[in-house]
């Protein structure tokens, strides 16, 4: 389980998370939603300690303050929003980075496994600086996959941290990194990320954290938090929320601004 | 297909480099010989076979002069390429070179301060330190500018590259200034001795001078390749390189002394000789990529060499003369640096 206790970010001197509370499960994908400046990137930087903050996470019973970063990486991989880097690697020595720290056997093969995972296996030889930004973020996802690749170690879960994973990624390969993310809950891992498209949302997600002005306004299942009236609160525009048959997915329809 | 095409291309990179490291390694023994046997003396190594029949004058000239100077030019060249190295992994970024960012400067004030000051050193300070004062000040003064350069050119992980240059031009005139103001105050023997700062030269090497600075040099060469995973994984940003488990600050704050160590002590020694740094780490990079591991031990092979064989066309185009080297790694140096910034117009923003 991850937990997040009374967690409060400031930047500068403006608080910007007002005491979150909230709690993610392994075997579950847990998405981060809500309006820009919401807060859900400061949130998620604060569960992967990259701002500082007041309050404390506890990861698999942990505080994470407490953990070393080699003690952290083998625990979770995090995907950062904007992926950089210096030097021309190719795209099998970045992913490999993610090896690390790692122990496992297999890591050639892992580093394979990965790529054909974010559907990139014929650039392994690419150099990174060469590919799109589509591309690059695909490589990113697989270097922090190959780190915490077992979902499950010694019977403890391990979690993936993703910001804004299917952020520059096409229709087709934003449904892959969903249902990457919902294997890897299947098999007993964690997975909190932070998403935009709502209906993507409904997909992915087993549970969902709505931010609204630094607060968490709602967590729980889709249909629960994700209300017209919520959605219409923390978006300020109109939603028409509902399921279409036969296999009753959920969508969430804005409606157009004007006369009601 | 995938699995296999992987470890074929991994390990295609890493023979390459592999390759180059033992090209390199024979290439060293190669000038490391020229070096020895070549001289504006004229005594040659052959005479080393007449044993007991050698001219004390040979022996002399072997054992005090070149045999110093050599190991002298292979640990300088080692030194240089490897802060460059260093320091280019620490700020991602291949215009990184403690010559360009005042690092440099920084540690020729600091010897500059320990020539001209030195005498006023409580005595017992001096008779401690002996040799060791210069080195030990250049370090110094390396390693407060290393600092200070990093403190205002990173922000949250990011180097700004603009920054980090126009941090090292401030750093580099500051210093010049000081270095300046002791000149004006030197007497004339620490004139001479401070001459020697602005232009590098191999020709002060002596024994005293090596067993003083030798020992950091050699610490800095064989402390950096224990940051290569470090490197590698601070190409991924700061916050990046923790998350996959490394000790971020550990791998900075190493990294940073290595730096400062080698150029403190390079330029203890030898004075400012530019370009080495950033030629030789740009050059491996191109021909077998960017991996540390591969990267650190060969740039201290090839700039060894490098300044070895620039140590000799400073010593025989003038001969009986001598040109300082920093002339020579400046004349084939620049140009080269020039021309990376021609390749990368477009792909780098300043």
């Amino acid at each position: 389980m991850l937990t997040a206790e009374d967690i409060r970010v400031s930047l500068g001197k403006v608080e910007v998370l007002h005491g979150v509370s909230a709690q993610a499960q392994a075997g579950e994908v847990t998405v981060i939603v809500g309006p820009n400046g919401s807060g859900k990137t400061t949130l998620l930087r604060a569960l992967t300690g990259d701002v500082p903050y007041q309050g404390r996470v506890i990861l698999n019973g942990q505080d994470c303050a407490g953990l070393s970063a080699w003690e952290l990486a083998a625990v979770r991989g995090v995907l950062p929003q904007a992926a950089v880097l210096a030097f021309p690697f190719t795209v099998a020595e970045v992913v490999r980075l993610g090896l690390t720290s790692a122990r496992h056997s297999g890591r050639g093969d892992l580093v394979a496994r990965a790529l054909a995972a974010v559907d990139l296996a014929g650039l392994a030889a690419r150099l990174y600086q060469e590919l799109s930004g589509g591309q690059q973020a695909r490589v990113q996802l697989a270097r922090v996959l190959v780190q915490v690749w077992e979902p499950m170690v010694d019977g403890l879960p391990r979690w993936l941290l993703l910001d804004e994973p299917v952020a520059s990624l096409d229709i087709a390969h934003q449904l892959g990194v969903v249902a990457l993310m919902r294997d890897y809950a299947r098999k007993g891992g964690g997975v909190v990320a932070v998403l935009h498209d709502l209906n993507l949302t409904a997909m992915a997600a087993d549970r969902v954290w709505l931010m609204d002005q630094g607060r968490l306004t709602g967590q729980g299942p889709v249909a629960e938090v994700l209300t017209d009236a919520a959605l219409e609160r923390a978006y300020g525009c109109r939603f028409r929320v509902g399921c279409l048959p036969p296999a009753g997915g959920w969508f969430a329809l804005p409606q157009a601004a004007g006369p009601v | 297909m995938v699995a296999l095409d992987i470890p074929r291309l991994a390990g295609e990179r890493e023979a390459q480099a592999r390759l180059t490291l033992f090209v390199l390694a024979a290439a060293l023994a190669l000038a490391m010989l020229l070096s020895l046997s070549h001289g504006a003396s004229g005594v040659s190594l052959w005479s080393l076979t007449l044993g007991d029949a050698m001219p004390a004058r040979d022996r002399l000239i072997l054992w005090e002069i070149r045999l110093p100077r050599m190991l002298t030019g292979v640990l300088v060249g080692a030194s240089l390429a490897v802060a460059g190295a260093v320091m280019q992994g620490l700020f991602r970024n291949p215009l990184a070179d403690p010559g360009l960012v005042g690092v440099g400067a920084g540690a020729g004030l600091g010897a500059v301060l320990a020539i001209v000051l030195g005498g006023l050193a409580p005595l017992w300070v001096a008779q401690t330190l002996g040799y060791h004062l210069v080195p030990l000040a250049a370090f110094l003064g390396g390693w407060a500018s290393t600092l200070v350069l990093y403190r205002v050119a990173t922000r949250a992980g990011r180097t700004s590259v603009a920054t980090m240059l126009l941090a090292g031009i401030a750093l580099g005139a500051l210093a010049g200034a000081v270095t300046g103001l002791l000149v004006y105050i030197a007497d004339d023997r620490q004139l001479r001795d401070l001459t020697f700062w602005g232009l590098g030269s191999l020709g002060g090497a002596s024994w005293p001078k090596l067993m003083a600075a030798g020992p950091v040099m050699l610490l800095a060469l064989l402390a950096a390749p224990f940051l290569a995973r470090g490197l590698n994984g601070l190409a991924l940003g700061e916050a990046a390189a923790h998350h996959i488990g490394l000790p971020v600050q550990r791998v900075k704050s190493v990294a940073i002394l290595t730096v400062a160590a080698a150029t403190g002590a390079a330029v203890a020694v030898a004075g400012g000789i530019g370009f080495i740094g950033i030629v030789v780490p740009h050059l491996l990079r191109l021909a077998t990529g960017p991996d540390h591991r591969y990267l650190l031990v060969n740039a201290g092979l090839a700039g060894a060499t490098l300044l070895l064989l620039a140590d000799l066309i400073a010593r025989s185009i003038i001969a009986p003369a001598e040109l300082p080297i920093g002339i020579v790694t400046a004349t084939l140096g620049a140009p080269v640096f020039l021309w990376i910034l021609l390749r990368r117009r477009g792909v780098v923003d300043l």
